[in-house]
């Protein structure tokens, strides 16, 4: 009994002192709207930047092939992390950007690797008479993608595009490693004040958990509405 | 109106066409019969540039469509194409299949290409299909929109590839009324096809292909009737 009064003594203790003591929770507030505002923008810049490099890789020869080769080698074959350094200590660190910013085109750059090779993946899974059909009314190549393939590559690769989106909010939890105050950041610096690192540590995988679930379910609404022409 | 000299197409070491001349005069039907594998269907796709020719020269109202390649997106806008798979756009519906490239490559209005693809749909016999996706239509139904949605370009000819050999024979009867409802009209046309009674019926001319040549050709009288060669005699004999 004393046990059971001991646990749920510190853990009240750790609540109290983790999120309402010297309103400490506006850290984890504010990392979680960090973190929200970095994945959407790196998404976004993920997924531009993958259509582009998709279709380049397609084309298949010249030099933008060879670039998106290459891109795509280094992205895929080097840690999150460390690019985020070197963008933000080597490329960006004397630009003047916000770390949330520099974080955000770091994980762009990162995303758009993976996400150029769902696109390529799911172009290369819509019928060729479909280009064909495109092109014979008088539309041009990138008309034809645009207006008709790459909609349906989306459509057929909408699962493995979540799952990225998935990855990438987690991986955007390394955006301390540059002084972004994000949401791991605001659990650990808590925990440096307390000394307590069990609550905060629930409190914010728990926080990633609701954000992860709320996008897989947003993801399934969208797959369930491209499915009416099916 | 079409002009094919010495048209040679390889694929890879294979040599499908093997030096095709042929003419198609303004508002001409000219079936293209043959064996599987005579070359017909790469025929037609090298006359709007589907395929690219190896060798030759293809002539579209006298300009050599291979010598104006950069131009080849407005060039196929003269030529509409149906294919054996009607490869409609999944994602969008029927109107709207039909409507695409009006917009985007003649921009054309909104409400401009909707009266004018709603024209189409009820040309087809189609009209209350307009709003629901290829995927609710049945395969005949499918290939009278994909008429409509070639003709949307106003095309000079419509270049036909088996339009119904993928159809179930219930379905075959429809489109066929479609495309002789288009003879009639006046319009230009090249089909492969493996149906005979539409070929002699319709066509002012029939090109018989075998061996990647055009090894015969003459009006459905002539091929149906008194083919001259053997192998065209043979072909029929079988297809009859």
């Amino acid at each position: 009994m004393n046990y059971f009064y001991d646990i749920v003594r510190a853990f009240s203790d750790g609540i109290f002192l983790t999120l309402i003591k010297d309103d400490r929770y506006t850290y984890l507030v504010k990392g979680f709207s960090s973190s929200i505002v970095i994945t959407l923008l790196s998404a976004v810049i993920g997924v531009i930047l993958g259509l582009l490099i998709a279709v380049f890789r397609l084309r298949g020869k010249g030099i933008l092939s060879a670039i998106a080769n290459g891109y795509i080698t280094v992205i895929r074959g080097t840690p999150a992390v460390v690019q985020l350094t070197i963008i933000y200590f080597v490329i960006l660190g004397q630009s003047g950007l916000s770390d949330v910013l520099v974080a955000s085109v770091a994980f762009g750059i990162n995303s758009g690797a993976y996400v150029a090779e769902i696109i390529r993946a799911g172009i290369m899974a819509v019928d060729r008479g479909q280009m064909e059909a495109g092109r014979s009314l008088g539309l041009s190549y990138s008309q034809t993608m645009v207006s008709i393939i790459i909609p349906q590559a989306i459509k057929n690769v909408l699962p493995a595009l979540g799952n990225e989106f998935i990855v990438l909010l987690k991986e955007t939890s390394v955006a301390g490693y540059i002084g972004v105050k994000d949401l791991n950041k605001g659990g650990t610096t808590i925990a440096s004040v307390t000394y307590d690192y069990m609550v905060p540590a629930l409190c914010v995988a728990y926080i990633y958990l609701l954000m992860t679930t709320s996008m897989a379910a947003a993801i399934s609404k969208l797959e369930r509405r491209m499915q009416r022409s099916d | 109106m079409i002009k094919v000299m010495d048209l040679h197409k390889y694929f890879g070491e294979l040599e499908v066409l093997k030096g095709v001349n042929a003419s198609v005069e303004k508002g001409e039907v000219v079936c293209v019969i043959g064996p599987s594998g005579s070359g017909k269907s790469t025929f037609l796709r090298c006359l709007n540039l589907l395929e690219e020719p190896t060798k030759g020269e293809v002539y579209l109202d006298g300009v050599s469509i291979l010598e104006h390649k950069k131009d080849i997106d407005k060039l196929r806008q003269k030529t509409g194409m149906v294919f054996q798979q009607f490869n409609l756009f999944p994602n969008m519906t029927v109107i709207e299949n039909i409507m695409l490239a009006p917009r985007k490559a003649l921009k054309m209005s909104e409400p401009d290409a909707r009266k004018r693809a709603a024209e189409l749909l009820a040309r087809v016999g189609l009209t209350e299909k307009a709003d629901q996706y290829p995927s609710r239509l049945s395969g005949g139904q499918k290939q009278r929109v994909a008429i409509a949605r070639a003709l949307a370009m106003d095309p000079e000819i419509m270049l036909f590839d088996e339009p119904t050999s993928a159809l179930d024979p219930e379905m075959v009867g429809e489109v066929l009324e479609v495309m002789k409802q288009l003879a009639r009209e006046g319009m230009t046309m090249v089909v492969v096809t493996h149906e005979m009674g539409f070929a002699r019926e319709v066509s002012n001319r029939v090109f018989y292909m075998d061996e990647g040549i055009i090894y015969e050709e003459g009006t459905p009288e002539q091929i149906f009737q008194n083919p001259t060669k053997t192998r065209t005699r043979e072909f029929l004999s079988k297809v009859l």
